[in-house]
């Protein structure tokens, strides 16, 4: 059982070399090939659009961070959803139910974030 | 079968103690007093209800174990609270309860005004929790339990006072003396739980005959020096006459039925384990003796009326475990019951005589034809004294003579010689303090008065015991108390040697009377006594002070050991010391040091932390795979 | 194989059996839906009504509380029926005796820590509803844990109880201290829950299922080589050390209990130790049993360590509230010394010993925070000078806990080590009895220093706010009680040990 066991993530491993030097051989062929012309524009970090302004490390405004929050609700609830969808109807009215329970508290928790004034831009 | 009112005997005080120690200050007046005495008079009760339950049976059955509940069980060790009733535990019960509640009621008026009233009554109570746990026990550990309780309570009622230095320090005496006991006996358990796998009293004696006899002695040693240092005997008796300076009630109980006795009953119960020995009662025996003679003749040298009544304590229980020694135990026990009427009665006496006259006056000298005052605490006291001294028909006769008589039947007339000798020095200490206190000349200052109603009561009552007491052993082998006690102690060995009872009581008698004779010609004839204590100024002085006993501990043992103290302090400590002992605690310390600096407050080192011990764990798996 | 007598107590159930199709029964995770319902129904009346009183959230917790002890309790003699199932919900939910008994022990803590709280809020002027419903929150993860009878459940619930407390922690928004403390348990948090997590999916590789008795039964059979199986346990260990506080996972610790309010650390203290203690009795004493010769000695080393770091590290405090911390560190070094023997013994010896240590850690920490009179106040030994003459029922009630930790006789902490020992001499484990002794000797040097200053010596009156010194009622309750549990363990031991006869027996 082990061997087998090994054997199988043994694909894996060559799925890993594969795909490494796939890039790899694209990297060096274009490396090989393409023509090289280095300009002050060309070597900022952007090369479109509005010259950066001071460093890369910055600190971002906390209150992003309610933004995070929903978005790890929502993303974990519609995980959820998902595989639920495909066979609730074979799991019939429980799984129903259940999932009601699993959407109410979440709306729960967004009923408490908009009373307590989360959700407005201070 | 199990008597069902067993644990109550025990829990009526500790719940006393438990009441007064939370709710002390909202009983008004004397009424916590009250209260504690009732609890204890109903302990007293339901030891009587027991009594007759275990009179109801036939000889060999009077054993009840009531188990409580399991305290520890732990591997091989298992610790039961268990309470044994039988006749040897519910006659000391009995004694202990009985005396007690006197005490108690005594108190009440005793220690009326005393700021600390309730908590007086709450240690009372806690002490007779302790010693009836001591001696309903059926295990050595809950015997020890109850030995630590009543030694913890002597601290505390000792050094009750303790705005008096004297106090604190008598205290914290009696509890340091008492511990190097404490620990012999801790040992002693120790031994007995490798040896039988058990603490049972029931296992344990069960098989203490199949004891080598040298580890047999061992233990018993072990065990008796636990009991020396509770029961005050030689070497270890110099805490007891400091305990004066306790409130005299505390005095009468430790003296009477608590603590000091406790030793005696150790002794007795655990004698099988002294008879696998042999060796061990004879040390018993001659210790007991010894320590009777000496405190005898220290006694004579007192003038201070409780340091006599301590000193004669100390005589006394060396009588009792010279019974115990010569393997009269009914007759230790005996003595034991006797002697807890007529001393907590004496000592009661003496806190009369204390109260009525200015200043808390105890110098006997200051004393004397009290009696016409104080006709009630006189007469007491003076059946008290007849008792002690050992003049028929007071109780103090029967017990004592039984204990000498002992000697004798055993054919080991030296030591019958010695107890003889030790029972003319108590007639006549004992005749002196009586004739100095309340005969002769007055000498008091002041308008001496009887006692309070309540404090008179239980002297009346404690007299009618110290006079009749004596029937329950009016002969050593068929006596009431010799019988009873037969299933527990075994019978009384028949005198296989010297003279006969009757005989042997008369010669008794003659030696107590030559005692009080001999004290009656010098304190009330012509002897111009005071002239005597200028002449024998020397030999008073070595009596008074207990042949130095005391002096030559603080000289031999106290004073170089404060000054190794001082030199480990100021010398040893700061050089050697600093390299051992301090360098651990230093090394410890250090550790700490070095852990607190691991502990930087940064949330990466922490991370690191549980990195490295990951990757501890893992390795090692990596290593065993 | 000393584990597998355990194990023979109830046949393997299959990976089938487990996650058939049954009727889904609910009544074994009932007290945790009480909790929960109660901490959304006051989640949402504390945000629809701001004059929402006080009073009525703690209330209406401790109804809560009470009301899943009670069902808890019913649960006990539930489980006994013959037709009951030996794990609910696809063998997800244990429903045995173990259980119940840890719950019983959690909900405790909580109804303590929920007075406590109810004080510490009023006093320090921080009155925020979220408090109870994050209270109920964690305590539901509490007792969910210790029913988990599969890895994943196991998870669930630790970042269920680890969320609430992580924010609990930083419930005080004024101070920094708490503030950081919150952030440094969170990462470090975060941190052994991913070691954790990777240690379920080795788990998953070895055997092919999270399901607890599943992986018992596959490990048993299998013997080959276990590298998959190994890694599982060593991570899984990494894990549950973290939430058990045990060197080398324990630096978060010293700082999340200074910096959390006091009666946060009261709660946490007791709780989380109990809850992780108990999944991690299931765990290794269920799923990972046929290994029992493997994880045995890290164990082993690991008790040991965290005894001697523990115990040293705590004399060099100066705060109270890091002196316990380390003396909690300590504790569970005891605790795992019970959990080596791994035995029936060992298993019960632990469980006396978690359900003492809750009662008497809780009830430190909440003299502590009586002491602290408002928010974080005198927690340096200083403040404690004298305390008998100020206070004589704290000084009492934290001299009965000082002794307690310190394992001195007659209370329930000399009665629990006592029995770890034991437990540990009868697995052939004396060297680590020899440590935990030493340590214990080291460990009494500082608890009793607390009672000589608390008995021995004068107050002198400096900085220190002594006024208003604890006299509420609620207080007073909250600390006695503890009190008195750890003094009736420690002379009734059998009681207890009466109820662990039935508990100690992992059913599945």
């Amino acid at each position: 059982m082990a061997e087998s066991f090994y054997q199988s993530y043994g694909v894996v491993v060559a799925l890993l070399i594969g795909g490494f030097g796939l890039v790899a051989v694209a990297f060096t062929a274009a490396r090989l090939i393409a023509p090289r012309r280095q300009t002050a524009e060309k070597l900022m970090t952007y090369e479109c659009g509005i010259d950066p302004v001071g460093e890369g490390w910055s600190q971002s405004q906390i209150r992003y961070y309610i933004y995070a929050f929903l978005f790890v609700i929502f993303d974990v609830e519609s995980v959820f959803l998902f595989p639920w969808a495909n066979i609730f109807v074979r799991l019939g009215y429980q799984a129903v139910v259940e999932m009601a329970i699993f959407v109410f508290v979440l709306a729960l928790g967004l009923l408490y974030a908009y009373k307590k004034k989360v959700l407005q831009w201070v | 079968m199990s008597l069902p009112l067993t644990p109550f005997i025990v829990l009526l005080p500790l719940a006393g103690a438990a009441i007064l120690l939370l709710t002390g200050k909202r009983w008004p007046g004397s009424s916590a007093g009250v209260l504690a005495s009732t609890l204890v008079g109903g302990s007293f009760v339901l030891s009587v209800i027991t009594l007759f339950g275990l009179l109801g049976r036939s000889g060999s059955d009077r054993l009840a174990v009531t188990h409580l509940w399991t305290w520890i069980h732990v591997g091989t060790l298992t610790v039961s609270v268990d309470f044994r009733v039988d006749p040897l535990s519910i006659v000391m019960a009995m004694t202990v309860t009985g005396v007690a509640a006197l005490i108690h009621v005594y108190s009440i008026d005793y220690m009326q005004g005393d700021p600390r009233f309730p908590r007086f009554f709450a240690y009372l109570n806690l002490f007779v929790f302790f010693m009836l746990t001591l001696v309903l026990a059926d295990n050595f550990l809950l015997l020890y339990l109850g030995w630590e309780g009543v030694g913890l309570c002597s601290y505390l009622l000792i050094g009750f006072w303790f705005e008096r230095r004297a106090a604190a320090f008598a205290a914290k005496k009696a509890f340091i003396v008492t511990r190097i006991g404490d620990s012999a006996f801790l040992i002693g358990i120790v031994f007995i739980w490798l040896k039988f796998h058990s603490l049972s009293f029931a296992t344990v004696f069960g098989r203490a005959h199949g004891l080598a006899s040298g580890t047999a002695t061992i233990i018993a040693l072990l065990l008796f020096a636990g009991a020396c240092g509770k029961s005050a005997q030689l070497p270890l008796h110099v805490w007891l006459p400091d305990a004066m300076e306790g409130p005299t009630p505390v005095s009468a109980l430790i003296h009477a039925a608590t603590m000091v006795t406790a030793g005696v009953y150790l002794v007795v119960r655990t004698h099988p384990i002294f008879e696998a020995s042999g060796t061990a009662l004879t040390v018993v025996a001659v210790v007991g003796i010894v320590t009777a003679i000496y405190a005898g003749f220290s006694a004579i040298g007192q003038d201070d009326i409780k340091r006599l009544l301590a000193y004669s304590t100390i005589s006394q229980i060396g009588f009792m475990m010279f019974g115990a020694g010569v393997r009269a135990y009914a007759a230790a026990i005996f003595l034991l019951v006797t002697h807890a009427f007529f001393k907590a009665l004496l000592f009661l006496g003496a806190g009369s005589v204390m109260h009525a006259l200015p200043g808390d006056e105890t110098d006997m000298t200051s004393m004397g034809g009290l009696r016409a005052a104080m006709p009630i605490t006189g007469a007491t006291w003076t059946i008290a004294a007849l008792a002690m001294a050992g003049i028929p028909p007071f109780a103090g006769f029967f017990s004592k003579d039984q204990v000498v008589a002992a000697a004798s039947g055993a054919g080991r007339y030296g030591l019958w010689a010695a107890a003889l000798f030790g029972a003319l020095l108590t007639a006549v200490y004992i005749s002196r303090a009586t004739f100095l206190t309340f005969y002769g000349k007055p000498r008091f200052r002041g308008h001496p008065h009887e006692p309070a109603f309540r404090m008179r009561l239980a002297l009346v009552l404690l007299a009618m015991g110290a006079f009749a007491g004596g029937a329950l052993g009016i002969t050593a082998t068929n006596g009431i108390l010799a019988k009873f006690l037969r299933p527990v102690v075994g019978s009384v060995a028949e005198a296989t040697h010297g003279l006969s009872e009757l005989w042997l009581a008369v010669v008794s008698v003659v030696v107590a009377m030559v005692g009080i004779g001999l004290a009656a010609f010098v304190y009330l004839g012509k002897v111009d006594w005071q002239a005597l204590r200028v002449r024998f100024a020397g030999p008073k002085r070595l009596l008074q002070r207990g042949f130095y006993v005391n002096d030559a501990y603080n000289g031999l043992l106290v004073a170089p050991g404060q000054a190794a103290a001082a030199f480990l302090a100021y010398v040893f400590d700061a050089r050697v010391v600093d390299g051992a002992v301090n360098g651990l605690g230093t090394l410890f310390r250090a550790a700490a040091g070095a852990g607190r600096r691991v502990q930087t407050g940064l949330v990466r080192n922490y991370a690191l932390g549980v990195l490295a011990g990951a990757v501890g764990v893992l390795v090692y798996l990596a290593v065993r795979f | 194989m000393l584990a597998l007598s355990i194990l023979a107590q109830a046949p393997p159930a299959t990976p089938q059996t487990a996650t058939g199709h049954g009727p889904l029964i609910f009544t074994p995770v009932a007290p945790e839906l009480i909790l929960v319902g109660v901490a959304l129904i006051l989640l949402l009346y504390d945000a629809l009504e701001p004059q929402r009183p006080h009073l009525a959230l703690a209330l209406a917790t401790l109804a809560g509380i009470a009301g899943a002890a009670a069902y808890s309790v019913y649960l006990w003699f539930w489980v006994q029926r013959p037709d009951s199932p030996s794990s609910v919900l696809q063998g997800m939910v244990a429903a045995d005796r173990f259980t119940v008994f840890f719950r019983l022990v959690i909900l405790g803590a909580a109804f303590i820590a929920t007075l406590l709280g109810y004080l510490y809020l009023e006093r320090a002027g921080e009155v925020r509803g979220e408090y109870y419903p994050l209270l109920l929150f964690a305590t539901a993860g509490m007792t969910l844990i210790t029913a988990a009878n599969d890895l994943i459940m196991v998870f669930l619930a630790l970042e269920i109880l680890s969320l609430s407390l992580y924010l609990m922690t930083g419930f005080s928004l004024r101070r920094l201290a708490s503030a950081e403390a919150s952030m440094k348990y969170f990462l470090l948090g975060a941190f052994s829950s991913a070691f954790f997590l990777y240690g379920i999916a080795f788990a998953y590789g070895a055997t092919g299922t999270t399901n607890l008795p599943a992986i018992a039964h596959k490990l048993s059979g299998q013997v080959g080589p276990l590298a998959l199986a190994l890694g599982a346990t060593g991570l899984l260990t990494v894990g549950f050390a973290f939430k058990v506080a045990a060197v080398p996972f324990h630096m978060w610790t010293p700082d999340a209990y200074q910096g959390a309010p006091t009666s946060v650390t009261a709660f946490m203290s007791a709780g989380t130790k109990v809850a992780a203690f108990a999944a991690f009795l299931r765990v290794f004493d269920v799923a990972l049993s046929p290994l029992v010769w493997d994880w045995k000695p890290f164990v082993w080393a690991l008790a040991a360590i965290t005894m001697v770091v523990g115990g040293v590290l705590a004399i060099a405090q100066t705060n109270i509230k890091r002196m316990l911390a380390y003396s909690s560190i300590a504790h569970a070094g005891f605790i795992l010394v019970g959990v080596t023997a791994a035995s029936r013994q060992g298993i019960e010896a632990s469980m006396f010993y978690l359900a003492a240590y809750a009662a008497m850690i809780v009830g430190a920490f909440g003299v502590v925070m009586l002491v602290s009179v408002r928010g974080e106040r005198n927690l340096n030994f200083s403040s404690y000078a004298g305390l008998a003459r100020r206070d004589p029922f704290l000084a009492a009630v934290l001299a009965v806990f000082m002794l307690s930790l310190a394992g001195i006789p007659p209370t329930a902490g000399f009665i629990a080590k006592v029995s770890v020992f034991e437990a540990a001499v009868q697995a052939g484990h004396w060297p680590l009895v020899l440590i935990g002794v030493l340590t214990s000797v080291i460990a009494a040097f500082y608890y009793i220093r607390v009672i000589v200053l608390m008995y021995m010596q004068e107050y002198l009156p400096g900085q220190e706010e002594t006024e208003g010194l604890g006299r509420e009622p609620v207080g007073r309750i909250a600390v006695a009680i503890p009190a008195l549990l750890t003094l009736l363990f420690g002379v009734f031991p059998g009681v207890l040990f009466g109820l662990l006869k039935a508990a100690s027996v992992i059913r599945f």
